[in-house]
């Protein structure tokens, strides 16, 4: 055996494949841990300076060879050098993998440098993070030439060049203009792809003379300087020439290259182009390659815990070693729940059996649905979740039986029975939206209660769940529009053809003329409709998700009298119309349904033929009132501008404001600050690690206990309305202090160092009434669903109900 | 936006303060007109110490209002399971701000009538008729206040268009810069005045100034019309272009000058009654006591 020649190849050196790594030093396997940075943990290392690194979830044991607890970032990577070392571990820093080819027993892997490498099998834990993006130009790697930016305040009174206009660039030279003189370099012609408040805080300190810019300027090579100089001269083209800058430092913030590319070019299939899909993998861990194992984030584990326990156990696996997976505890303190089953073997075999939607999951994907599922027992009659309702867990039915009450907009009611072995709560899911029924417990119930996140991720990730739960969608969304009467050859008549269909914002369903192609049952998302005016488009109303338009062409058999197009990213099921006219013919019930909501929408639609109405609700809907579910604008002609919202919402979130009322449009006396809107869909929840970001069911997307304080849903959110701060703690100022103006701030203390995002919570658990609009001295400021305003606005039910309307 | 929220400050839940206001002057005025009195009517009467207590308490919770203003309710621990958890939401708060300021302003009028029969106009140069008149002024200036909370946001609106005060301040910053790169290359005579509209612009300053909303021989506005008259002396030789670019620069500038003064304009005005409203209605607290506590040992 060479050198070069080993058993098992890990390549990325962060949790998992440090301890992926140590355990095989430990058995004593020949191995060699390739990490692409100049060292091991580099993600980690480069988190900001005394950052707490949290061991989530709480509830998972560490299974590794490593040791890992929560702490300060600086102790944990001291630790893990000292345990790398201890345990003799391979590392080959500097060493980034360019291809892999060969199968099991015989790979061949071969580095960036040129070099091979050759190995048995292949352990994949390279994270999400990706290359990161070199200059490529001559001198892209002296010193001084850096591709990060740990501490801002490292660096004081220096020339630094920062390269890249995308937020991690201007966010740098923000950041640097402080204590520096700072000349960002843009290729582009303008700012166009960072954050608009990046984008806003850079042109002001462009005016204030503060950061230099340079725009459709390329790198062309970076020098040492001349003896009594700077120690770098930077040489771009600009459109006025070339330039070179002295400087000390550049700093390059290019982005990454995403692993998947990289990935795939290994042999590794993903299931489809989600841009959250994982790879499909064994129980093992065994990509579609066989040989080639994928741990860590790539795998669909995010969290540094979970990523050491797989790093752990692929190398048990690929010793012949069964060991009992980490979670097998928590899985089975769960399942031993339903009756008859004493081990996870046996759990996840029932529910394979039971439940058809998941007959094609993987032994690993059933085990990590149930690791995010909550198996409850309930008694009859108790009530799983309520009309109106806000929650997004899916529920499937192992045993017993589950009624849902629904109730139609005109108060019809209807009544379906879920046996065993079909699921419901797929709605909300869908939409986002309150929940359309009641559901409530029958005898002998047993329920799999999962959670949105990993609800979607399995809709993302296996192709077939997402088939198997559309069927049945589809049919229970037909039934829930169209009337529950219907016989059901009808419905199947209906279902066959039925189309779905995916739109972004702005994008037209159908035109105004056109001929009726069909019925479109909004399942997700928000439309709107407007009609040609005088050569202007006028908005005639706002049709959120569970509703469907659509039907006064068909009713009338005419072509279509308005144009409707997306205001949120909308799917809609488009049912072919003339399937939809031969059953309106066939039944009754649906005929006088589709007749009625006509009738309705004709008349609104004649109400609301005014141009105001259209421009106050084409600027809501291009500010994100679209996807909100309860949104903050305030009545500009009644603020008079205390700011009594902030101060009030500061009070009562430990000093600090979750919104900010002078920032953010204002059209025509509304005015919308910014402030969460709790989308339906919150870009939050997107991705956040620790799945600390819930929905409660009154509706509030909050950020739970356990955030981690990654940052991702700061970046995620559109809008900027989530803050990472220090965790701190705020006196209530006594009746003396106020009276002497004693400052607010002062009375702010901060209890920790650990930064975790904050974002507005309607005061769950403060009030009924979120403070800013309770502590509005004139009535100016309110919260509620987007309806809700289109139908003040237009004039239609204008009450006055305290603060808050649902 | 009227249907926005139909009814503000005056019409809150209906005019449900002014329907109490109504019926507390009412009352008062009817008792005044009908209980019989022996002596004449003055703040000894029976009738005279229901309205004078009356009035004390209504003071008394008016100032509270600065209170309440200041103060937030207070949190609770919370911590929130992912459980359904509906109680803990449903704590309404005992009343609205709105709510506090809508009955702040109807019940500060209705004093006027209370403590005005309750003196039974009987008006001196004592203690007693100090307090009604701070009262007064109290009440006077609260009055201003409700007027311009009424009126003044909407011109504020208005007057901003979609700039925030920052904004404006940063375009017009930018335009300086960009009027004085123009006139480097013009004669010495238009630098001056550039140079002259660039540092003794001024917006806001003082209260006065503030509230006056215009600067007498405002360098921008003069800037604008002697460039007009310097026209035609210059640009037939000097850069024609230059002056119509550096003329249009300051002519946009103009615009946000006086924009920005007219937004600290109407925010002074929105907010300068409060430094009469408060001081005077400790004031009026402190006058008060006095006032009572020399009936209660004197009297």
């Amino acid at each position: 055996m060479t050198a070069s020649q080993f058993k098992i190849a890990i390549i990325g050196a962060g949790p998992a494949g440090m301890s992926a790594a140590a355990r095989a030093a430990e058995l004593d396997i020949s191995h060699v841990l390739l990490e692409s940075a100049s060292h091991a943990a580099n993600t980690i290392s480069h988190f900001q300076k005394g950052k707490h690194v949290m061991a989530e979830p709480s509830i998972l044991p560490l299974r590794s060879t490593m040791s890992f607890a929560a702490g300060q970032r600086e102790d944990i990577l001291q630790t893990w050098q000292h345990e790398l070392a201890k345990h003799r571990v391979n590392l080959r820093a500097g060493a980034a993998v360019a291809a892999i080819s060969g199968q099991r027993g015989d790979f061949l892997i071969t580095l960036a440098t040129g070099e091979t490498l050759s190995a048995e099998e292949v352990v994949l834990a390279i994270g999400l993070q990706g290359n990161i993006r070199k200059l490529n130009v001559p001198g892209d790697d002296m010193p001084g030439v850096q591709y990060q930016l740990d501490d801002p305040e490292e660096f004081k009174k220096e020339t630094i060049v920062v390269v890249g206009a995308g937020d991690a660039g201007v966010e740098n030279a923000l950041a640097l203009a402080e204590h520096n003189r700072v000349i960002l370099i843009n290729r582009d012609e303008e700012f166009a792809q960072c954050k608009s408040a990046n984008f806003n805080q850079l042109m002001s300190e462009v005016t204030r003379g503060r950061i230099e810019t340079r725009i459709s300027t390329r790198t062309e090579h970076i020098g040492a300087g001349r003896v009594d100089e700077l120690p770098l001269v930077y040489v771009a083209q600009t459109p006025l020439g070339l330039e070179c800058i002295p400087c000390h430092r550049v700093i390059a913030r290019l982005g990454a290259k995403p692993p998947r590319q990289l990935v795939e070019s290994f042999g590794v299939h993903f299931p489809n182009d989600d841009s959250t899909a994982v790879p499909q993998l064994s129980e093992q861990y065994e990509s579609d390659v066989p040989g080639l194992y994928v741990v860590g984030a790539l795998a669909g584990y995010p969290l540094i815990k979970q990523a050491m326990n797989q790093g752990y156990e692929v190398v048990e696996y690929i010793q012949g070693n069964a060991v009992e997976p980490a979670d097998e505890v928590l899985l089975k303190e769960k399942i031993s729940i339903i009756s008859g089953v004493d081990s996870v073997v046996a759990g996840i075999a029932r529910i394979r059996s039971v439940l058809p939607l998941f007959a094609s999951l993987t032994t690993l994907q059933l085990r990590e649905f149930m690791l995010d599922s909550e198996v409850r027992v309930l008694d009859k009659g108790e009530v799983i979740f309520s009309r109106g309702d806000y929650c997004t867990s899916f529920y499937s039915v192992l045993e017993g039986e589950v009624a849902i009450q629904a109730e139609g907009k005109s108060g019809e009611r209807a009544a379906y029975q879920i046996p065993a072995g079909n699921f419901f709560g797929e709605m909300g899911l869908l939409s986002g939206r309150r929940r359309s029924g009641t559901a409530i417990a029958g005898e002998n119930c047993v329920l799999i209660e999962t959670s949105r996140r990993s609800m979607l991720r399995l809709l993302h990730s296996v192709p077939s769940v997402r088939r198997s739960l559309d069927e049945v969608a589809i049919k229970r969304r037909v039934q829930n529009s169209l009337g529950s009467t219907m016989p059901e050859s009808d419905l199947e008549y209906l279902v066959q053809n039925a189309k779905l269909k995916q739109y972004a914002v702005g994008d037209v369903l159908f035109s105004e003329g056109d001929q009726a192609d069909g019925l479109y049952l909004i399942r997700r998302g928000s439309v709107t409709a407007s009609r040609m005016l005088e050569g202007r488009e006028v908005v005639l109303g706002y049709v959120p998700a569970g509703q469907y338009v659509g039907e006064m062409a068909i009713v009338t058999n005419s072509t279509r009298t308005a144009t409707v197009r997306a205001a949120s990213p909308t799917e809609a099921l488009l049912l072919d119309a003339g399937r939809v006219s031969a059953v309106i013919q066939r039944n009754a019930s649906v005929r006088a349904r589709l007749g009625s909501r006509y009738l309705e929408r004709m008349g609104t639609y004649e109400l609301l033929l005014g141009e105001k109405f259209s421009d106050q609700v084409k600027f809501l809907l291009a500010h994100g009132v679209g996807e909100a579910t309860d949104i903050l604008l305030i009545d500009y002609a009644k603020c008079i501008r205390c700011d009594n919202c902030e101060k009030a919402c500061a009070d009562a979130h430990g000093g600090i404001s979750r919104l900010d009322r002078e920032a953010g449009p204002t059209f025509e006396q509304i005015h919308v600050p910014n402030a969460c809107r709790h989308c339906e869909h919150p870009h939050c929840m997107k991705d956040c690690p620790p799945d600390a970001i819930h929905r409660s069911v009154n509706g509030e997307v909050f950020i739970g206990d356990n955030c981690i304080g990654c940052g991702n849903c700061q970046r995620n959110c559109p809008y900027d309305v989530i803050q990472m701060v220090a965790r701190g703690e705020r006196k209530q100022r006594s009746i003396w202090q106020i009276v002497m103006g004693t400052n607010r701030e002062a009375t702010v203390k901060e209890t920790s160092a650990t930064k975790i995002a904050v974002k507005c919570d309607l005061c769950q658990g403060i009030g009924s009434v979120p403070l800013c609009v309770n502590s509005c001295p004139t009535g100016a400021a309110r919260r509620a669903s987007p309806e809700v305003f289109f139908s003040r606005i237009s004039n239609h039910g204008a009450d006055e109900s305290a603060g808050r309307d649902e | 936006m009227k249907a926005f929220q139909p009814y503000g400050l005056l019409g809150y839940k209906q005019f449900r303060y002014l329907k109490l206001f109504a019926l507390l002057v009412s009352l008062a005025i009817m008792s005044y007109l009908v209980l019989p009195v022996e002596s004449g009517h003055y703040g000894g009467t029976w009738l005279g110490y229901v309205l004078g207590i009356l009035s004390a308490l209504i003071v008394l919770l008016l100032l509270w209002y600065g209170v309440t203003k200041r103060r937030t309710p207070r949190v609770r621990t919370r911590r929130m399971s992912r459980k359904k958890d509906r109680q803990s939401t449903s704590i309404k708060p005992i009343a609205t701000l709105q709510g506090w300021l809508s009955s702040h302003v109807y019940l500060g009028a209705s004093l006027i009538v209370l403590a005005t029969l309750h003196s039974g106009f009987h008006f001196g140069l004592n203690v007693h008729t100090l307090s009604y008149v701070l009262m007064l002024i109290v009440i006077a200036s609260g009055f201003y206040g409700t007027y311009v909370y009424l009126h003044v946001p909407q011109l504020i609106t208005r007057n901003a268009g979609e700039e925030s005060p920052d904004d404006l301040r940063l375009k017009i910053i930018e335009l300086d810069e960009r009027a004085r790169l123009h006139a480097l290359g013009l004669p010495d005579e238009i630098n001056e005045i550039v140079y002259q509209a660039r540092t003794s612009t001024h917006m806001g300053g003082s209260l006065w100034q503030q509230l006056r909303g215009y600067q007498r021989d405002c360098p921008t506005q003069s800037a604008v019309s002697r460039l007009l008259k310097l026209g035609p002396k210059y640009i037939m030789n000097e850069q024609p272009k230059l002056m119509r670019e550096l003329y249009s620069v300051l002519l946009r500038k103009e615009k946000l000058v006086l924009r920005a003064r007219q937004e600290i304009m109407l925010r002074a005005r929105m907010q300068v009654w409060l430094y009469l409203h408060a001081p005077m209605a400790v004031a009026l607290l402190a006058a008060l006591t006095a006032h009572v506590v020399a009936i209660l040992f004197f009297w």
